[in-house]
């Protein structure tokens, strides 16, 4: 079906922004009409988000195509953040791991970085997957319009902050805010937004929130959740707690399935505003106990060479840790320690947050109790720095079911990765 | 022999062995490794896909339901088909997602010497009876024929 563009609309397609502003045009007009969008709608906040961070010698064709659009002059009137960098000297490495980061893999992260800044980088320290977090800044409002790309940032802003956008790609993310319109389907209708399942949460104790997410990205797939009993646990306001929770939830539900929207039966701005009226006619049911949640974990293949090898690292923060959580796990690990009796962490542990973060943590008094435990705080993205082939063989563990989906990180829930790095497993 | 209707994302004549993922392809996962480290044949490094893990993808008719995970998806569809990497085809049994639709999107418009034909809601039928190897011929006008 053929879109109706509105006249500046359609001028732009026809040319009148010269050639490479008509093919951006056309991009997101193809876009739309593979989903029966009937027009082209704004991009209403104040940012954008973008999902590549990295200067991959492998992604030249987007590199190129970047330059492309900067050479006509059809850079974004949006500023935007990114998701994080892809190296820090401050995460553990060895010589054969930073040749490949430096010679072999990121060697455009400069180059690319300066074509960033050139399409509208919002600031040197921008780089990171939680751009949604105060400290960032990057937050839309309720019912705004977004161009974004990162699965995680997407299912948080649509869910947690009411925001309308659909699990868009990388590089269209670009150019839905280069052009200013995005095409309206899906995730940015009402009736996109109504929910295909009812989960019931029938635990016996607060879910895991990874691998709840996890349970039912793989039950769902693509379709809009709508999660009754959550609220049991989190409580009915939107607090630091709860949406550190949703955060990992949200990740969890994007990567193990495709979920770009849930709704939290008396938490989520929608499902308090319309209720069990988002649930669809002849919605399927998934019923999430104990139980199930165990099948679920156990169902994680373990693909480490040896599989009973001492874990070598463990990384927290995919998606980037939050002030609050910084704070809480820096207690956790605390007492931790005092338990086991070890006055550092014993696997060598990396805690993940956006710069930002990283800077307001540094001006609490957590700061030099969680560097005191050995712990290293970074601004990375783990799964960038996971994506080489040494790390195959490399024993890695993590909290996030992100990480572990793509890549050989084992998956271990929060309790089990505290013993682990306090106490080195369960003995 | 058996014949499905989709619906054309993007179009082409092309003759390929099937290879079938009966869950979601989750691209990142699936194409990564292929495109940082040379490998010309794309060899699939998703290991929560046991039906694709360590097989090998360009040149092959991809059936799928969808994809699914990162959306840098659509971004590393067109990098394969930029990079020559891509599959011959990819037949999807159910409504295309908006990550791939982004990749054939972009590859269509933005790489000029590349054909991957894209079809779409060939149906769940189509998924059952297409087993890796058999052959699979696609018509400009999205009908995909599956022979033994």
């Amino acid at each position: 079906m053929a879109m109706l563009l509105n006249e500046e609309q359609q001028a732009i397609l026809n040319g009148s922004k010269g050639e490479t502003m008509a093919k951006v045009m056309k991009t997101m007009v193809k876009y739309g009409e593979i989903f029966g969008a009937e027009r082209m709608v704004p991009v209403t906040s104040k940012y954008n988000h973008l999902v590549t961070s990295f200067g991959l010698k492998a992604m030249t064709a987007v590199y190129e195509l970047m330059d492309q659009l900067l050479e006509a002059g059809v850079a974004s009137g949006q500023k935007f953040t990114v998701d994080p960098r892809p190296i820090d000297k401050n995460v553990p490495a060895n010589l054969l791991q930073k040749a490949i980061f430096n010679l072999a893999m990121y060697t455009k992260q400069e180059e690319y970085e300066e074509q960033l800044k050139k399409l509208g980088l919002l600031s040197d320290s921008s780089f990171t997957c939680t751009c949604y977090m105060d400290e960032v800044g990057n937050k839309p409002q309720y019912g705004e319009v977004l161009s974004w790309a990162e699965s995680s940032a997407v299912v948080y802003a649509n869910s947690v902050l009411g925001a309308r956008c659909n699990r868009n790609s990388g590089i269209i993310d670009l150019m839905g805010s280069i052009v200013g319109y995005v095409p309206e389907f899906g995730l940015l209708t009402d009736e996109g937004r109504r929910a295909k399942w009812v989960v019931r949460i029938n635990t016996e104790k607060k879910p895991e929130a990874q691998l709840l997410g996890s349970a039912i990205g793989m039950k769902v797939m693509e379709d809009v959740p709508y999660v009754i009993g959550l609220d049991k646990w989190l409580g009915n306001e939107l607090d630091d707690a709860a949406c550190t929770y949703l955060k990992d939830f949200g990740a969890a539900t994007a990567s193990n399935g495709a979920v770009g929207l849930y709704h939290i039966d008396g938490l989520t701005p929608e499902a308090k505003n319309f209720g069990h009226d988002l649930i669809l006619e002849g919605a399927e049911e998934y019923v999430i106990d104990d139980a199930e949640l165990e099948r679920v974990k156990a169902s994680y293949p373990v693909i480490w060479k040896n599989k009973n090898a001492k874990p070598k690292l463990c990384f927290m923060g995919c998606p980037h840790m939050s002030l609050e959580q910084l704070k809480t796990w820096t207690v956790r690990v605390e007492e931790g320690l005092k338990a086991s009796g070890n006055k550092k962490v014993v696997i060598p542990t990396v805690f993940t947050a956006s710069p930002a973060v990283l800077e307001a943590f540094s001006k609490t008094e957590f700061a030099d109790r969680l560097k005191a435990t050995g712990v290293i705080t970074s601004y990375i993205c783990p799964l960038m720095y996971m994506n080489n082939p040494l790390c195959k063989s490399m024993p890695v563990i993590t909290s996030s079911n992100k990480l572990r989906t793509y890549t050989s990180a084992r998956y271990y829930t929060d309790d089990e990765i505290l013993s682990e790095i306090t106490k080195g497993g369960n003995n | 022999m058996k014949q499905f209707k989709g619906r054309v994302i993007a179009e082409g004549e092309v003759k390929a062995p099937a290879l079938v993922s009966h869950g979601g392809l989750n691209t990142l996962a699936s194409f990564q490794k292929a495109l940082q480290f040379g490998d010309k044949k794309a060899t699939c490094g998703d290991q929560n896909n046991p039906d694709l893990y360590g097989k090998q993808m360009v040149g092959t008719a991809l059936c799928l339901p969808q994809t699914i995970g990162s959306t840098t998806g659509g971004l590393v569809l067109y990098c394969a088909c930029a990079m020559k990497r891509q599959p011959a085809c990819m037949l999807f049994s159910k409504p295309i997602d908006s990550l791939a639709a982004a990749g054939a999107v972009l590859a269509d418009v933005w790489v000029d010497d590349v054909t991957m034909p894209v079809i779409d809601s060939l149906g769940d039928e189509f998924l059952e009876y297409v087993k890796d190897g058999m052959t699979i011929t696609v018509d400009i006008d999205g009908t995909v024929t599956v022979e033994d």
